[in-house]
């Protein structure tokens, strides 16, 4: 049993919480993920590490609510415990060589960009940050990216907060008057968001990295739930997330044979979520 | 005075078409007036070409001598001599290549009787041959366990302790097996599992209706009484290294972390929806337990299945999708004879409504508007010359091409090694697909106190295997750590 030592919502769908597992906070890095059961009936879920206390022995989690096992995770309370909690797992994001970095995150992904800039910021590299949310309501994290960014971009879909418009707007307008301006662009967010990230990092030629958060069961490599499809020389690879990633060249994956691939159980997800809120409903009323 | 019939005494089973619709164990197990007259089949013969037939050597007559004098306790103390999962091997031992391929009572053929014990004679007032079935081992092994698990109430003893501390990672059947063992000699051993639940493989891959979890849970049990720790939700190579098992204490560590990563057909088409590994289906099945349906993990109830593959795992699979509801049909390349799973699960499956499609072999899989599976196109193949297994290879009948509907399909093409320890263990030699080296008498592997066995250094293989790798490393580690 994994204790939940803190919990805070930081939108009415988004949760933060910091988990008791010192061997995973000693070795997690910006970039990988664990994986957690909330009870004994619960299914694995893959969350990436939003940060780390080694000494409080804490992990930190952000999760949006969109299905059963997010929405019974909200329903615990700091204090209390969940059943499962498994890492690091996966790559961490490469760093090494890196000066200029543009970072794109999207929705409840810039909880996964965060560490990730925060550490590009304390190796000294110059941070470039760009966050995109649906609308003010969703926003999260702007104070943090200001305090590891040397420059933030906030948008909001339909203009209610910082820029109107999709995050590829002003990393379009920067990369026009520089094509030069970063080494690397590392996108996390929905996988639709990333495909167009890419599209328009494209015409200038920089590496982008995306970060993939398929299906997933054991995290091990065991299963090959998460399997993608890399195009590398005109050939198909497979590849897998939880072991191979979950950061790849955002160039060679097939985000289209992805995005179908993440819809796979989207009937019985969304049905399972409905009864999951009667259910918590019932309990309140 | 023995008993002469040719026949093994038929192992109880639920109706096949009762148990196409529920995951309860399918072979309901002997009774003991069946274990008995079966034991009786045993002749005693002086060379018992059995036990050397068995990867860990049971004393199979005696256990046998003990079943006839329904001595079922004792005879339990001899297989678990050998072996320490029992009631798991009688289960899913392969004894048909094993142990009972060798018994003599198998050799040769008898005048078949009828009922009442005459012999049946043909037209030309012959006896009609039936050839001879060698001893149940497997089935009284499993009584055998059966017995003791329902019986006994004595608590394992346990053994002073030797100040070793030994670390095994992965508690499938051969890491469980080291354990026990290493225990009894008063190690201070501790497991390391990945997932939440210890068992490995017999947890999230053999199925319920084939080897019911509480057996497993019953053995890992067995182990925590002997002050074996097991810790779940560690996986080495990420959690902890190998390394750093050695910084805290660990004298040696047994690597025993099973198969990896599942194989694909790499045929156009393999990434729509509604295609995924054995091992996925599988996981969600067992390991997370989505036959139930009250759980959270969601699992395809597919109307039209196809399985690719002709292992035990591909049984296990196209039996778990028949039980969801599914029309199943195996693809396999080769023909039946050929098959490499056990033959009482063929048969089951047979039984069941599975579907065969021999010498066919998959060449893409097409899918709908919305990418869901729809159909797989196959090509017919016949055996050409043997190949370097010694089977004959199969090679495709030009312009064969047929189509299967199917709204799922299930490889189950074996696997390939997990990267995770060999990537951050330094100076642990693997072969060129993987698997890590280790000495087949000892297991060792290219690290000084680093053993290996089972599935990481095999590849798949079966469960009997990986036991008696882990015994063997066992005995090898207590040599090592005691000087003995």
């Amino acid at each position: 049993m994994y204790k939940i030592v803190t919990k805070k919502f930081l939108n009415p769908t988004v949760v933060q919480m910091e988990i008791e597992s010192p061997l995973v906070a000693k070795k997690a890095k910006p970039g990988q993920f664990i994986i957690l059961r909330v009870d004994a009936d619960g299914e694995r879920i893959p969350l990436t590490v939003a940060g780390t206390d080694p000494e409080r022995g804490t992990t930190k989690i952000i999760f949006q609510v969109v299905g059963t096992s997010t929405e019974k995770l909200k329903h615990k309370e700091q204090g209390e415990f969940i059943a499962d909690f498994v890492g690091p797992l996966g790559v961490a994001t490469h760093t090494e060589g890196i000066k200029r970095v543009c970072i794109v995150g999207g929705g409840v992904g810039c909880a996964i960009a965060m560490p990730v800039a925060q550490e590009f910021h304390k190796l000294g590299a110059e941070v470039t940050s760009i966050i995109g949310f649906r609308n003010k309501d969703l926003l999260i994290l702007e104070d943090e990216f200001k305090a590891c960014s040397d420059r933030l971009e906030v948008m909001t879909d339909d203009g209610s907060y910082g820029r109107h418009g999709n995050v590829t707007v002003p990393l379009k307008e920067m990369l026009e008057e520089d094509p030069n301006r970063f080494d690397l662009i590392i996108t996390i967010g929905p996988l639709i968001m990333m495909k167009f990230v890419v599209l328009a990092a494209k015409p200038f030629g920089v590496p982008v990295t995306v970060s993939m958060n398929p299906i997933m069961i054991d995290g091990t490599g065991m299963c090959g739930g998460c399997r993608l499809s890399l195009i590398q020389d005109g050939k198909r690879v497979m590849k897998f997330a939880c072991v191979d990633g979950p950061d790849f060249n955002g160039y060679e994956v097939d985000f289209d044979e992805a995005m179908s691939r993440s819809r796979q159980y989207f009937d019985f997800e969304r049905h399972s979520h409905e009864d999951t809120c009667n259910l918590f409903k019932k309990e309140v009323a | 005075m023995p008993n002469m019939s040719t026949k093994k005494h038929v192992m109880p089973t639920q109706d096949p078409e009762v148990r196409a619709c529920n995951f309860l164990e399918v072979a309901t197990g002997y009774t003991l007036e069946d274990a008995v007259s079966e034991a009786e089949r045993c002749l005693h013969c002086p060379t018992k070409p059995c036990v050397s037939g068995c990867p860990v050597h049971i004393n199979i007559p005696e256990f046998i001598e003990h079943v006839k004098k329904q001595e079922f306790e004792e005879a339990y103390k001899v297989i678990s001599e050998s072996s320490s999962l029992p009631a798991v091997c009688g289960r899913v031992c392969p004894q048909e290549s094993q142990c009972e391929c060798y018994c003599i009572r198998g050799k040769g053929s008898m005048p078949k009787k009828d009922a009442n014990g005459q012999i049946v004679k043909d037209e030309n007032g012959k006896p009609v041959m039936e050839k001879s079935e060698g001893v149940a081992i497997g089935r009284l092994e499993r009584f055998v366990a059966d017995y003791h698990n329902a019986n006994n109430k004595e608590k394992p003893v346990k053994p002073a302790p030797n100040g070793h501390k030994v670390a095994i990672i992965g508690s499938g059947p051969s890491g469980l097996t080291c354990a026990g063992d290493l225990a009894k000699l008063g190690f201070k051993v501790t497991v390391f599992e990945a997932l939440h639940v210890a068992g490995g493989v017999l947890v999230y891959g053999i199925p319920e209706f084939r080897l019911p979890k509480a057996i497993v849970q019953k053995e890992v049990d067995n182990l925590k009484a002997l002050d074996v720790d097991i810790e779940t939700n560690v996986v080495i190579g990420k959690t902890l290294t190998v390394d750093e098992l050695f910084e805290e204490g660990y004298e040696a560590v047994y690597i025993g972390s099973g198969a990896g990563l599942p194989k694909f057909m790499n045929i156009p088409g393999e990434g729509l929806k509604g295609v995924l590994s054995a091992n996925e289906f599988l996981t969600r099945i067992n390991l997370m337990k989505a036959y139930k349906g009250d759980v959270d993990t969601p699992v395809n109830h597919s109307k039209r299945v196809a399985v690719v593959g002709g292992g035990n795992v591909a049984m296990d699979a196209a039996r778990s999708a028949r039980r969801l509801g599914g029309d199943v049909t195996i693809i396999y390349r080769r023909t039946k004879d050929e098959l490499p799973a056990r033959a009482e699960e063929v048969e089951h499956a047979m039984e069941e409504g599975i579907k065969f499609a021999f010498l066919t072999n998959p060449t893409q899989i097409n899918g709908d508007e919305n990418g869901n599976v729809k159909s797989i196109t196959c090509i017919k193949m016949e055996l050409g010359e043997p190949d370097a297994s010694g089977r004959r290879r199969p090679v495709e009948v030009p312009n064969s091409n047929f189509d299967i509907e199917v709204d799922e399909v299930i490889m189950s093409l074996g696997t390939s090694p997990n990267p995770l320890i060999k990537s951050t263990t330094a100076g642990l030699d693997t072969q060129k697909w993987g698997g890590i080296i280790a000495d087949e008498e000892t297991g060792l592997t290219s690290r000084e106190h680093v053993y290996a066995g089972g599935d990481a250094v095999t590849g798949a293989a079966t469960v009997i295997l990986a036991m008696g790798a882990g015994k063997k490393a066992a005995a090898a580690i207590a040599k090592d750590l005691l000087g003995e």
